[in-house]
């Protein structure tokens, strides 16, 4: 980069004005509904202990480590178990390492919440806000399942190992050093064949994941079980992931274990869980779906930007 | 040996795959919002010229590999070897005909030309972009054709064969784009 010209913006005035402009619509859009702006702390004493989320530190001045939210959740959970109601919040998250045409390591998600709603009364709001912000805008809707069928002919709850290599072979991937964790080959598969697809003709709400894929969703019991979670897709990006929200402390603290136990076994160090969402869970959480969706890339969706960078005044190395 | 992590590729930087050194290309950071990371990776292979796709796991590392290009000037040919000599210490290296591929074919002598060494090796020879060569065999020239399109082959006195304008004659030198093999013009006298 040219030192004498890294002062300047990645976005233009154009940009900028785009964002604000979406910010405007989204908190009248929120507002109509009675769902309440909240912030939240930025800086925890737990972290997220998914091991594919990578938390970036802050040191205090006591020896003891603060850890930069990579999302809202928590937090807004007690609000929830609070009896706050409906709320939203607009907020920068961090998760280090995430760099690319898609990623800034530090980016903006809109989160809300909805009590006594699920994720398919969820994805009908969600779709609802979608065609406010570009009116024609109709989402489709499909499981998890029924995309790798239609573009893989297999059945990502059952398959083994062997049968997602071989597909990744016939795709023509060639992956270095991937071992047997089935996970990690779904992944490679959604990511590299199906995602890029979603959302061509329209935005395209993917529900129903493997239960091992739950994070934070509850799981619907059933064969398969699936976890009632659902992610939306515009132009091949992923815009926004949404859950039937888990709210059984038992479970909540068993997967929090079991994050970590993966962590440990992944070579990361674990992650100190937040004991306070527990205690809310614990003391009751409401039945609720919440939703994450990325701002960045959808303003990217909105206008037509290639790259985050365009969206961001100061991108990752301008910082 | 050094390594290099996933997060540190960019274009242009030299690892080893399977034995071989390549060039990254183009580098993709791929992630689901909760899933596994990977980088999606065009690779140019330095030995062959061919260019692949790779998926690697975030976090993972390779090894680097020792390639560096140098300017160096071509001197002659005894038929198995090409040789050049580096300008600044006079140092000379014999590259094999694999590693000069399509180069051999432009080059008289006294170019220079970038060489990529792996391990101080010659593994491949890039000529300048653009040269000028006389014509040794072709089709006379057709006067007053010089509007029409049509072209015909000519042998240059490497041995390569381009087409160019019918208008061009036996004996004439000519440039050309090595990069793509091209007649570019008449050298300028």
């Amino acid at each position: 980069m040219n030192p004498d010209l890294d002062w300047r913006p990645g976005a233009g005035r154009e940009a900028l004005a785009q964002r604000a402009g979406l910010y405007r619509r989204l908190r009248r859009f929120m507002d109509q509904r009675g769902i309440l702006e909240v912030e939240t702390p930025m800086l925890s004493r737990g972290g997220a202990t998914d091991r594919h989320l990578h938390s970036l530190a802050c040191a205090q001045p006591d020896g003891s480590r603060r850890w930069l939210h990579t999302s809202p959740e928590f937090p807004m959970k007690r609000l929830l178990a609070a009896g706050s109601g409906a709320i939203y919040q607009i907020c920068r998250v961090f998760r280090e390492g995430e760099r690319g045409r898609l990623h800034n390591p530090e980016f903006t998600l809109l989160e809300w919440y909805r009590p006594g709603f699920d994720h398919h009364l969820l994805m009908d709001e969600l779709e609802e806000l979608l065609a406010e912000l570009r009116p024609g805008w109709r989402c489709s809707r499909v499981t998890y399942a029924g995309v790798f069928r239609e573009r893989l002919d297999l059945d990502p709850h059952e398959a083994q190992v062997e049968v997602l290599r071989e597909a990744a072979r016939i795709a023509g991937l060639r992956v270095e050093r991937l071992e047997g964790d089935r996970d990690d080959w779904l992944d490679l598969l959604f990511s590299h064949c199906i995602a890029p697809t979603l959302g061509r003709g329209g935005p395209c709400l993917v529900h129903d994941y493997p239960a091992s894929q739950a994070a934070l969703a509850r799981v619907r019991p059933g064969t398969p079980p699936v976890a009632e979670r659902f992610e939306l897709f515009i132009e091949g990006m992923e815009i926004a992931n949404g859950f039937h929200e888990l709210t059984d402390a038992a479970e909540q603290e068993r997967r929090f274990l079991e994050d970590n136990r993966r962590r440990g076994e992944a070579g990361l160090p674990a992650m100190p869980p937040d004991h306070r969402l527990l205690a809310a869970l614990e003391a009751g959480l409401p039945d609720c779906a919440g939703v994450a969706v990325g701002l960045d890339r959808l303003l990217m969706a909105l206008h037509g930007h290639r790259h985050i960078d365009q969206v961001l005044a100061f991108p990752w190395e301008r910082a | 040996m050094a390594q290099y992590a996933t997060n540190q590729f960019k274009s242009g930087l030299k690892i080893l795959l399977d034995g071989d050194p390549c060039a990254i290309i183009e580098n993709e950071f791929v992630k689901p919002g909760k899933g596994q990371a990977f980088n999606r990776v065009k690779i140019r292979n330095l030995k062959t010229g061919r260019v692949i796709e790779r998926t690697f796991k975030s976090g993972e590392t390779v090894e680097a590999a020792d390639v560096v290009e140098t300017d160096m000037q071509y001197l002659y040919t005894d038929g198995e070897f090409w040789y050049f000599m580096n300008p600044e210490n006079y140092e000379q290296i014999a590259a094999s005909a694999t590693a000069m591929g399509d180069a051999a074919k432009w080059l008289k002598g006294e170019e220079i030309c970038t060489v990529t060494l792996w391990n101080g090796e010659p593994i491949s020879v890039t000529p300048p972009n653009f040269v000028t060569l006389q014509i040794t065999e072709t089709d006379p020239g057709v006067r007053g054709d010089t509007a029409s399109g049509g072209s015909k082959p000519a042998t240059l006195e490497t041995g390569a064969v381009v087409k160019v304008p019918l208008f061009i004659d036996n004996g004439e030198v000519i440039k050309v784009d090595t990069r793509t093999g091209e007649y570019v013009g008449r050298a300028r006298e």
